[in-house]
């Protein structure tokens, strides 16, 4: 397709030899102490005198708090404070760790007169043992007056259904009185048209169901007053930043008094950029003047965390007989819960991050709606809406390959988007508004297309059935993007500065939550500095000590993060060379940094150790060090090409992933091995996703399995080979050539192993997860007819 | 009641009423925090300790229970300042990303190894079966339990 009048992009290609830092599989700077057990998360550290917060929580969907009667909790020994609506600010803010203005919801109040889901706070105690805690939320006499609750989607739009959100002080609520959070609609061309012009068309509707991202770290805070009476925070979060600013609105306390620290922490994937205990936290500390630790169990993370967000998603297409893409249409209705956290960017990113994949249909309408429902709260996770949409698009894809009789791959061949080309849908569809326009600078899809085939051995597998048994073998695939960072709206900030030895102090917002990233940050700055890694000493996401970054989310980190880092470290590296020339008499020019040394071309060389020296205490003396900011024009997309060899027992319907196979694009791989890593856990957790994770409502709305047994993530005996094969492209944009990698590996295993299970046994499943009982009712209804 | 067992190769005694779990003896009056509690219910093996060199949910057991008994933490394996070889592989490896689960995993790879010094992808994802990572795929765990068991065979430095 024509780019759309933008300059015309060649494909880089660059050398990624060259490299003496990034690129290498260095350990992480963080791993020692976490393989040795130091006290390095929220709850390792204790401190004198510290409450114990529990929290009190509705049983009811839907019900308005009549009054609570707080006086015989309050009366139990060790119980230092209650709160609930009648004690605490009324404010109505949201959840949402977002940037400013957050484009969700202010919906939530600390503590409601009304609650919207089983699980919704009520009160909490704070307690000098966590025992009595849980003693006192047992005497708190709560009266409540139930109300009609809407436990589905359907339900919440039925013309009589109840109003989630009758307040009249909740803002940013597309239509409340409808229960709808948002609404997006954006058109490209003419559909309707496209589809007449169309020699074949296909249409698909899929749900997806309430599935949670179960961080092995459930949410904990602790909180206390520094020797200055300031109020810190030390929490698990993914956006520190964020939550400074939320907790200061919401208690209506200045910013300049919140310090909010974040230790390792234990996972997240996005269930952690959502301030769920920070602000209860605070309050205690606020008014008792002792720490507080507030840790969610197991069941509570369940009940009361947040959740992918389940999504009805219909999908049309039309193409020419030849293969070509004509028209694209596709409707999500996704499911927010009783909350509108993430609810208008999950529904943008169902079709911005996918539908630009296939940029060679001319006519595209992508619409949609987020509900509020009286259910279990939905937020960020992982994938966050392009999970769900590609569902429903890779699955088409599949199907209109079988209608056309053409190659599921070489359909995607011939329509996906390539280097020099772009997409109407990038300037239509943002995150939540408006997007930007962007030429594709980097694309090795085809690559990871051919070596996926390869690895998988397609074209003497797919299409064979063959068969083992009851025992049924089938192979499928799929093609994704993601993108890197939100365009024009995240901010990653890095400062830099020199100590005595050659050494660099890299101070850092952004967010490591396990994914490594102060390792690559740290590789970015050491690569340009002429450094090793040991000699950057990487300190992130303190907001009293690091500058801004918006945290970890939209697979920002390396992208966003990164260049911030390299262009701190460029500059950093001028004053260095400006010194060095000094010290050495020369002029600047030519001179190269690397090796802890600035040498001349004549030879002459001096020590980074030398250089610095010399600026701290010898002539025009200053601190080397910089600080640099970026905010990135274009949110540039990974790639990846998915593979997956099933068997099915036609008996019982349970389906075995036999060999997974994934090639990947993420620029450079400023650590392979963690990039690696990153996608081989997204693809273990998309396979879960696929296969067996389902959080099971009652018929009140309650949360029926809220534990590690009877919701099923995988296991090490549970996981089959997985190949992730990183394929090479350079990003001109990125720092080094670097994309992100974070997320985009858990939107493939739901399509390739749908489609696996057609290529295996002809039913197209609609509904995940693939339980034995939905696939071998689809087995049972085909053969029926 | 007082209980009197050692802990890393330490006696120690402790006043315990007897529902405290082992757990809470160890992160809370012993400031052993290697163990991690991730549900409490002996699902995802984020607390394993060695006792009497068997891998146990220490979530799951109550400190009466551990009278005159040896209790091995992530914290008593290495020599000090240092790594124990099963430290080594999973920090080499890429076996850690998060890190919370990591101390469940390392002593449940120490009692396998102690046992089995050879073990088959099988034996080793069988061991690790109590244990829950929501970050790595345990592809890199595994890798790096074989080579953890590779270095303390001595077939590799």
């Amino acid at each position: 397709m024509p780019n759309h009048g933008q300059p015309p992009v060649k494909e880089r290609t660059r050398s990624v030899e060259g490299f003496t830092v990034v690129r290498h599989n260095l350990r992480k700077v963080d791993g020692i102490p976490l393989v040795t057990g130091k006290p390095k998360f929220v709850a390792d550290i204790d401190l004198p005198n510290t409450l114990y917060v529990k929290i009190l929580r509705s049983p009811y969907a839907h019900a308005r708090i009549v009054d609570i009667n707080t006086a015989r909790a309050e009366a139990l020994p060790g119980v230092a404070l209650v709160l609930t609506y009648k004690n605490t600010p009324q404010r109505r803010f949201t959840t949402a760790g977002q940037g400013y203005p957050e484009p969700s919801p202010y919906d939530t109040r600390m503590f409601d007169t009304k609650v919207r889901f089983v699980g919704d706070r009520v009160a909490a105690v704070a307690a000098e043992t966590r025992e009595i805690a849980e003693a006192a939320l047992k005497v708190i006499e709560v009266k409540y007056e139930e109300i009609p609750a809407a436990l589905s989607i359907d339900a919440a739009l039925a013309p009589d259904a109840p109003v989630i959100h009758d307040e009249d002080d909740a803002t940013g609520i597309y239509d409340p009185k409808h229960n709808i959070v948002a609404d997006v609609d954006i058109d490209v061309g003419n559909v309707t048209q496209g589809f007449t012009k169309s020699d074949v068309t296909v249409e698909t509707t899929c749900e997806l169901q309430y599935a949670q991202h179960t961080p092995i770290e459930p949410h904990v805070v602790l909180s206390y007053l520094d020797e200055d009476d300031r109020l810190v925070l030390r929490t698990s979060t993914q956006v520190p930043f964020h939550v400074r600013r939320i907790v200061a609105y919401a208690l209506d306390y200045p910013v300049r008094n919140i310090r909010v620290i974040k230790p390792r922490i234990g996972g997240g994937f996005g269930t952690k950029q959502e301030i769920l205990l920070e602000d209860i936290a605070a309050i205690v500390t606020l008014r008792t003047r002792r720490p507080a630790l507030i840790e969610l169990t197991r069941p509570e993370e369940f009940i009361s965390a947040r959740t992918r967000h389940p999504m009805r998603i219909r999908v049309k297409l039309g193409a020419k007989s030849d293969g070509t893409l004509r028209a694209m249409e596709m409707e999500a209705i996704s499911n927010t819960g009783a909350y509108g956290s993430h609810g208008l960017t999950v529904l943008s990113n169902v079709g911005s991050k996918t539908l630009p994949l296939y940029n060679k249909a001319e006519d595209v309408h992508f619409y949609g709606k987020a509900v509020y429902t009286n259910l279990p709260v939905a937020g960020a996770y992982r994938g966050y809406g392009a999970t769900q949409g590609y569902f429903a698009l890779e699955t088409a894809m599949d199907a209109l390959a079988e209608k056309l009789g053409i190659d599921p791959v070489e359909l995607r061949r011939k329509n996906h988007i390539r280097t020099g080309e772009t997409s109407p849908i990038f300037v239509k569809l943002g995150e939540g508004r408006e997007g930007v326009e962007q030429v594709i600078r980097s694309c090795a899809l085809d690559k990871c297309i051919d070596i996926g085939m390869e690895r998988i051995d397609w074209n003497a597998r797919h299409g064979k059935r063959i068969r083992d048994g009851s025992w049924v073998h089938g192979l499928g695939m799929s093609v994704h993007m993601q993108g890197s960072g939100i365009a024009r709206i995240d901010m990653g900030a890095a400062t830099i500065k020199m100590n005595e030895d050659g050494s660099f102090n890299l101070l850092i917002g952004a967010t490591d939550l396990g994914t490594g990233s102060d390792t690559i940050l740290g590789q970015i700055a050491a690569e340009a500095l002429g450094v090793p890694l040991e000699k950057i000493i990487v300190y992130s996401s303190d907001t009293d000590m690091t500058p801004f970054d918006v945290g970890a989310y939209a697979s920002s980190t390396t992208y966003v993060s990164g260049m911030a880092v390299k262009r701190a470290a460029d500059e950093v590296k001028a004053q260095i060379i400006k010194v060095a020339a000094q010290i050495m008499g020369t002029a600047p020019d030519g001179l190269v940094l690397a090796d802890e040394h600035v040498s001349a071309p004549s030879g002459k060389s001096t020590s980074l150790s030398e250089v610095c020296h010399y600026a701290l205490y010898q002539a025009d003396q200053f601190q080397i060090g910089a600080t640099a900011s970026f905010v990135p024009d274009e949110s540039p997309p990974p790639f990846m090409a998915s593979f997956a060899e099933v068997a099915v027992d036609t008996d019982t319907g349970f389906v075995k992933v036999v060999n997974y196979v994934a090639a990947v694009d993420c620029g450079t791989p400023i650590n392979p091995k963690l990039a690696q890593g990153q996608v081989e856990g997204a693809l273990a957790n998309g396979i879960g996703y696929a296969l067996t994770e389902e959080m099971l409502l009652s018929p009140h709305g309650g949360v029926r399995n809220p534990n590690l047994f009877d919701y099923k993530i995988l296991g090490a005996l549970d996981i089959p080979p997985i190949e992730v094969i990183l394929v090479d492209s350079y990003e001109p944009t990125g720092p080094l050539g670097a994309k992100s990698v974070g997320e985009i590996g858990i939107n493939a295993p739901i399509p390739t192993i749908a489609n696996a299970i057609y290529d295996a046994v002809g039913v197209r499943l609609r509904h995940t997860p693939f339980t034995p009982e939905r696939v071998l009712a689809a087995i049972r209804d085909k053969d029926r007819l | 009641m007082k209980v009197a067992f050692t802990v890393n190769g330490e006696r120690v005694e402790a006043d315990v009423n007897g529902r405290t779990r082992l757990l809470d003896l160890l992160r809370d009056r012993l400031f052993l925090t290697g163990a991690k509690e991730g549900c409490g219910e002996g699902e995802c093996g984020a607390c394993t300790v060695l006792i009497d060199g068997r891998a146990t949910n220490s979530c799951l057991v109550l400190a009466p229970q551990i009278d005159g008994r040896d209790v091995l933490t992530v914290e008593g394996i290495a020599p000090d300042g240092g790594m124990h070889p099963i430290q080594r592989a999973f920090v080499e490896k890429g076996a850690v990303q998060c890190g919370f689960c990591t101390p469940g995993f390392i002593m449940s790879t120490y009692a396998l190894l102690q046992e089995n010094p050879n073990p088959t992808d099988e034996d080793i994802k069988t061991a690790l079966e109590g244990n829950l990572c929501r970050c790595t795929g345990y592809a890199k765990i595994l890798e790096a339990v074989h080579y953890a068991a590779a270095l303390l065979r001595g077939d590799v430095k």
